[in-house]
C-alpha cells in the first residue's frame, strides 16, 4: 500500500493541499459513526448544538466493526456505504468535522457543503476489513454505547490506507475516474 | 428413510457462519489474481492487491473479510428420503447461526422489524430457502450477504419485446447506479424469468455458482459473456475509482414464465462473495 504519509488531526493547509486521486496513509484519530449514530448526533446537534464527544476538526470513519476477539483491539473494520448518511451529513461539517471515511458516492448537497466548509471526502477499500484492522492500534467506545456495532469508537490508527475522493476544489474521484476509463461498447 | 437429527444440522451451520466469514473461495482468489493481471489502473491494482491480502490475513488470523458478515441466507435441499429428528428444523438452523456468529466475534446485523429496529443481538432470523429433492442427503449452502451490495440489487418487470437488449440496458443500469457502493470488482447474479419473486432468487442463486463455471445453456453462457464484457466497458473499475475490472463474472439463471411477463433481478455481491456448501 503506497500514499503519503498524513497525520491526524487534518491541518488547514493538508486539507488545501489535498487533491482527488491522492492515496493517504494516516496516523492519529478517528471516531466511528454509521447510520444509528449519526441519527442521535443530528438530533443532539439540533437540540442543543452539543455533541456528546468532541468532533470538531475531526475525522469521522462510517464503519461498524465485528466484536473484537480476545486479545485483540478490534474485529474486521472495513467502511461502510456513505450515501446512507449524506442527509445527516451537512450538520456536522458546519459544525467542524473534516473529514469523512466511507465508501461511495455522495450527493450533491454533500459535495457542494464539502466545498463550503472545506472538508475532505475518503474512502477506504470497502471489504477489506481485516486488513484494515491491522492498522488500528486502539480502540475505545466514546458515545452510544447501547447501539453495539454502531456505537461510536475512537480508533487509534497507524498509516491507515485512504484515497482521496472529494477534494475542496470540488472534484470527485468517482466521477473523473469511470470518465477516464470509460469505453463505448 | 434415514434419520437425521437437527443438532448434527446446527452444529454444521455454526461451522460454517465461521468458515465463510474467515475463507474467500478459491474460485473468487483466482478471478481476482486474474483481474489484478488485467486491470489498467494503478490505483485500481493497488485496491486488488489490498483485497488480496485482506484474504490472507483473515484465514490466517481468524478476523472475518469483511465486518459485514451479513444476513444469514441458508440454502437447504432436503432429499425426499431423510427423516429429520430431534427438533424443528427451522430453529435448528437459527440455533446454528446465533452459536456461530458468537463463538467468532461476527457482527450482529440483524434488526427485529424493519421500522423498529432493535438488533436482535445473535444475527437471527436467518433467511432460509427450502428445497426438496430425490435422494437421502441434506445439501446446505450458507451465504453471509453483505447489506452494502444487496441495497444495490433490483428488479423490473420488463415487457417481453424488450428482450435482450432490455436485460442487458437493465443490468448495466444497475451496476451503473451502483458505482463504488456495491464493493467493485462485483460478482453479478442476474434472474431472468419465473414471477416477481421467483426470478429475485433465481438472481441470488447465480452468485452461488463457482465464479468461472458458466451457464450450461450455450445461449446464456454468450450472454453471460457480452454482459460482463459491457459492464467491463462503464470505467467504475475497483472500488469505483476508474478501471477496466468492474465485474468478476455475470452469472444467469433462467427460468420459465408467463407469455405477459419477463421479470428481471439483478442481485450485486461484493468481491468478498462468500458461500460454503456441506453435504450431509
Amino acid at each position: 500500500m503506497s500514499g503519503m504519509k498524513v497525520s491526524l488531526p487534518l491541518t488547514e493547509q493538508m486539507i488545501h493541499d489535498l487533491r482527488c486521486g491522492d492515496q493517504l496513509l494516516l496516523s492519529g484519530f478517528l471516531y466511528t459513526a454509521r447510520d444509528a449514530a449519526h441519527k442521535r448526533l443530528v438530533e443532539s446537534l439540533s437540540k442543543n448544538g452539543k455533541l456528546p464527544v468532541e468532533l470538531k476538526g475531526q475525522v469521522i470513519y462510517y464503519a461498524g466493526p465485528t466484536p473484537a476477539p480476545p486479545g485483540r483491539v478490534i474485529g474486521s473494520a472495513g467502511p461502510t456505504t456513505s450515501q446512507r448518511m449524506d442527509s445527516m451529513t451537512i450538520p456536522l461539517l458546519e459544525y467542524g468535522v473534516k473529514g469523512l471515511i466511507g465508501k461511495g458516492s455522495r450527493s450533491e448537497e454533500v459535495k457542494k457543503a464539502l466545498v463550503q466548509y472545506k472538508a475532505v471526502y475518503l474512502a477506504a477499500t470497502g471489504g477489506a476489513g481485516a486488513l484494515l484492522a491491522q492498522r488500528i492500534k486502539s480502540a475505545e467506545i466514546v458515545a452510544y454505547e447501547d447501539l453495539g456495532p454502531e456505537a461510536i469508537y475512537k480508533l487509534e490508527v497507524q498509516e491507515f490506507p485512504v484515497v482521496v475522493i472529494n477534494d475542496i476544489n470540488g472534484n470527485d474521484l468517482y466521477e473523473a475516474g469511470q470518465k477516464a476509463y470509460k469505453r463505448l461498447i | 428413510m434415514r434419520r437425521i437429527n437437527v443438532e448434527v444440522i446446527t452444529q454444521n451451520i455454526a461451522e460454517m457462519c465461521c468458515e465463510a466469514n474467515f475463507n474467500l473461495g478459491k474460485d473468487i482468489i483466482e478471478g481476482l489474481t486474474e483481474a489484478l493481471k488485467n486491470e489498467e489502473s494503478p490505483v485500481g491494482r493497488d485496491v486488488i492487491q489490498q483485497i488480496l491480502n485482506n484474504a490472507e490475513i483473515s484465514s490466517r488470523d481468524g478476523v472475518p473479510l469483511c465486518q459485514d458478515t451479513g444476513f444469514a441466507v441458508v440454502f437447504i435441499e432436503l432429499g425426499q428420503e431423510v427423516s429429520l429428528v430431534g427438533g424443528d428444523l427451522d430453529e435448528a438452523i437459527n440455533k446454528g447461526v446465533r452459536e456461530g456468529y458468537h463463538r467468532c466475534y461476527l457482527r450482529k446485523s440483524m434488526v427485529n422489524d424493519p421500522l423498529m429496529r432493535d438488533n436482535t443481538g445473535d444475527n437471527t432470523p436467518a433467511v432460509v430457502h427450502y428445497n426438496i429433492v430425490p435422494g437421502n442427503n441434506i445439501k446446505i449452502t450458507f451465504v453471509p450477504k453483505g447489506g452494502g451490495s444487496e441495497n444495490m440489487s433490483r428488479i423490473k418487470m420488463l415487457k417481453p419485446t424488450e428482450g435482450e437488449s432490455g436485460i442487458i440496458d437493465f443490468v448495466l443500469e444497475t451496476v451503473n447506479a451502483a458505482g463504488a457502493n456495491a464493493c467493485p470488482p462485483v460478482v453479478i447474479g442476474v434472474g431472468i424469468g419465473g414471477t416477481f419473486e421467483t426470478c429475485a432468487l433465481l438472481a441470488k442463486k447465480a452468485l452461488l455458482r463457482p465464479l468461472q463455471q458458466v451457464n450450461s445453456n450455450v445461449y446464456y453462457a454468450d450472454l453471460e459473456k457480452r454482459l460482463c464484457m459491457a459492464v467491463n466497458c462503464l470505467g467504475i473499475g475497483p472500488q469505483g475509482f476508474g478501471g477496466r475490472i468492474t465485474a468478476l463474472a455475470v452469472h444467469i439463471e433462467a427460468a420459465p414464465t408467463h407469455i405477459a411477463c419477463l421479470p428481471t433481478a439483478v442481485n450485486l455481491n461484493c468481491h468478498a462473495s462468500r458461500h460454503v456448501q456441506r453435504i450431509l
